[in-house]
């Protein structure tokens, strides 16, 4: 599509300052995608670096316990890093690294992405800087520590909410100061393009692998994929090759918090609606005049106002379907799947696991259900303790 | 009377304020731009606040925290400029500065509409580059609003494209990075503003980062005008309701620096 435009969605909305190196990405993007060589050395660092390819792993416990359809779980979690970031991260860092470039910044939330970041970082001796908003610093230090463990200087961001939203903004101001030198390593399908489709791409490796595993299983393609929704970033790479198959139901699960009735909420798709921020045309959770609103959920890599651009689109043309999840919802999801399967998911991916859960007994036994698992949730440990009144820690 | 942002360079060098309407309050918000305006101000920018200003550095960034927490809103601002040309009968030319989605949220046609009615010229949005501004370009020439167009030190080749389709005037970012006080500028100002009248005949003013009357004298001898912005809105987050005498101030020593040129 042109300049990137998914629908009425994308765009190029930033300062004029970066627009050069914007198109500077995308010439160099659209080069390497098609280079034999680019493509090769990326499948050298999926299959030596990042494990992939990640499992499709049938949850036989959980099948039977839900009695309903068959579940299997992509398990972007046992990924190098312990989450699907690392996918796009080492994509993008191997361009950046084609292009030139010496230094990588990166926007946290949850501090799944800057690992990846610090990760491909210290791989490909770069120079990193990550921004996180403080209340995320808090709720996610032992990301953190392995952030700076690994050479990266992370960078406390203390505007607005002191989450993603501000991290994101304080990435592109960031860019603005020093462009010649440095990548900006966006870590969701958002932003201005070409990061959507960027993202998507490097992302896409998820459903081209579920699709042929779940072949290989099943002898067919699953009935439904579903995946959470923060940016979208897992889900768009597990929807990807689906997309044309329409017999396949799309499912995102976006971060409800205390719920879509209430001001506490991320689920963006849900709850908000049509606007221009963070470089692209989407939806936003604002107020009548625009501002963005402090959007809640217990998971900070949810914690997020808006959407990609391409899960706007497959919203509106009605080929994916997004669902809010709550706090309480993802919380047990989180305590049921450690239980029944031995699987501590990430809490992000907890939320579709949730849903999974309320659909799975509504369907018949001969239909399958894929849930893409995108991160472990060793990181969620303390925060689901006290979540349960419970202090891990002796601050 | 017809007002024109052309107005204002027919003074010499024109010295453009912006402020951050709503900080501390709307009264003092009206009383600082008459009194910049009295004191030598050619054009003023108001700037509409948003709750995530992307291109600003911490000193704006502030103000418009300020305002939006003092539930200053887009309508209040209509208020404001209406006022300002009705009660105060200001004939300067005004832009509103603000963000994409406050004016696209709001329906652009209709904030186009709203402006035009109270008595603006122009509108500037630093997150719309060259290639998105058929969002609001045709709603601002249905109303009579001039879009101002933004070149960076990164623009290069872009610059007498973007030029010969500009309007009112050109911004011309002085430096990378966002708003803010600087202690110097490195980039070749004067070879920039050449490249925009290469591109068209139309005035280039030069802002981010002047914050005293020698930096403002240096710039405005290759440009038409200088913007300030971060100077002013510190003063302004320094003094609260007590601004107006320190603005007055300092806008006329700036005004005075560039006057003879």
């Amino acid at each position: 599509m042109s300049n990137g435009r998914f629908g009425i969605h994308g765009g190029q909305y930033i300062p004029e300052t970066l627009m050069n190196a914007v198109i500077e990405l995308e010439d160099a993007y659209n080069h390497f995608k098609d280079d034999p060589q680019f493509q090769a050395e990326l499948h050298e660092l999926f299959t030596n670096y990042a494990n992939r390819p990640s499992n499709l792993y049938y949850a036989e416990k959980m099948t039977k316990d839900l009695g309903g359809a068959k579940i299997y779980l992509k398990r972007e979690d046992l990924n190098h890093t312990g989450a699907h970031k690392i996918n796009n991260a080492l994509g993008q860092a191997l361009l950046a690294k084609k292009m030139g470039k010496t230094r990588l910044i990166a926007e946290t939330g949850a501090g799944q992405h800057g690992v990846a970041t610090a990760t491909v970082a210290a791989y490909m001796g770069m120079e990193c800087d990550v921004y996180m908003g403080k209340v995320d610093m808090e709720r996610q230090a032992l990301n953190v520590f392995r952030m700076r463990l690994m050479g990266a200087r992370v960078h406390g961001v203390e505007t607005g909410t002191a989450t993603l939203k501000d991290a994101v903004s304080e990435c592109m101001r960031e860019w603005t100061n020093r462009i010649a030198d440095t990548h900006y390593l966006l870590g969701s399908c958002m932003g201005p393009h070409p990061f959507p489709t960027i993202v998507r791409d490097f992302q896409a490796v998820i459903s081209q692998e579920m699709k042929q595993q779940i072949l290989e299983a099943e002898g067919r393609l699953p009935d439904v994929v579903m995946a959470c929704v923060g940016g979208g970033s897992n889900a768009i790479g597990s929807f990807y090759h689906f997309i044309d198959d329409k017999d396949v139901k799309l499912i995102g699960c976006e971060a409800a918090g205390r719920g879509i009735d209430t001001w506490e909420t991320a689920a963006t798709i849900n709850t908000g609606s049509l606007g221009i921020f963070h470089g692209m045309k989407s939806y936003f959770c604002q107020d009548e005049y625009g501002q963005i609103a402090p959007v809640y959920s217990i998971s900070a890599g949810l914690d997020y106002p808006g959407v990609g651009p391409e899960h706007a689109w497959l919203h509106d043309i009605g080929r994916a379907e997004y669902v809010g999840v709550t706090d309480e919802e993802a919380v047990c999801a989180f305590e049921y799947l450690s239980r029944t399967e031995g699987i501590i998911p990430a809490i992000e991916s907890a939320h579709a696991v949730a849903h999974a859960i309320k659909i799975a007994p509504t369907m018949r036994k001969d239909q399958i259900i894929v849930i893409t698992l995108s991160g472990r949730g060793d990181k969620d440990c303390a925060a689901m303790a006290r979540y349960r009144g419970e202090e891990l820690y002796d601050d | 009377m017809m007002i024109k942002i052309a107005d204002a360079f027919q003074n010499g060098k024109a010295f453009i304020p912006f402020i951050t309407c709503g900080d501390p309050d709307l009264e003092t918000t009206r009383k600082l731009v008459c009194a910049m305006v009295e004191n030598g101000a050619d054009l003023v920018e108001l700037g509409i606040p948003f709750s995530d200003p992307t291109a600003e550095g911490p000193v704006i960034q502030g103000a418009n925290l300020r305002a939006l927490s003092n539930g200053c809103t887009t309508d209040d601002v209509f208020a404001l400029a209406e006022t300002l040309r009705k009660e105060d009968g200001l004939t300067v030319p005004m832009v509103f500065m603000t963000y994409a989605n406050v004016v696209y949220h709001y329906g652009t046609e209709k904030f186009c509409a709203r402006a035009a009615e109270a008595g603006m010229q122009g509108l500037i949005l630093p997150d719309v580059p060259f290639e998105e501004k058929g969002d609001f370009a045709p709603a601002c020439r249905k109303y009579g609003l001039e879009l101002v167009s933004l070149i960076a030190p990164t623009s290069h080749q872009r610059i007498k494209t973007i030029a010969a389709d500009a309007e009112g005037f050109v911004y011309c970012v002085s430096s990378l990075g966002v708003t803010g006080v600087r202690s110097q500028i490195t980039t070749d100002v004067a070879a920039m503003v050449r490249l925009v009248k290469e591109g068209k005949d139309i005035p280039a003013c030069i802002g981010f980062g002047i914050s005293n009357p020698e930096t403002a004298r240096q710039m405005a001898q290759s440009a038409d005008g200088v913007i300030v912005g971060s100077a002013i809105v510190r003063l302004i987050g320094q003094y609260g309701r007590e601004a107006v005498e320190p603005v007055s101030r300092f806008v006329k020593e700036m005004k005075d620096a560039i006057r003879d040129l």
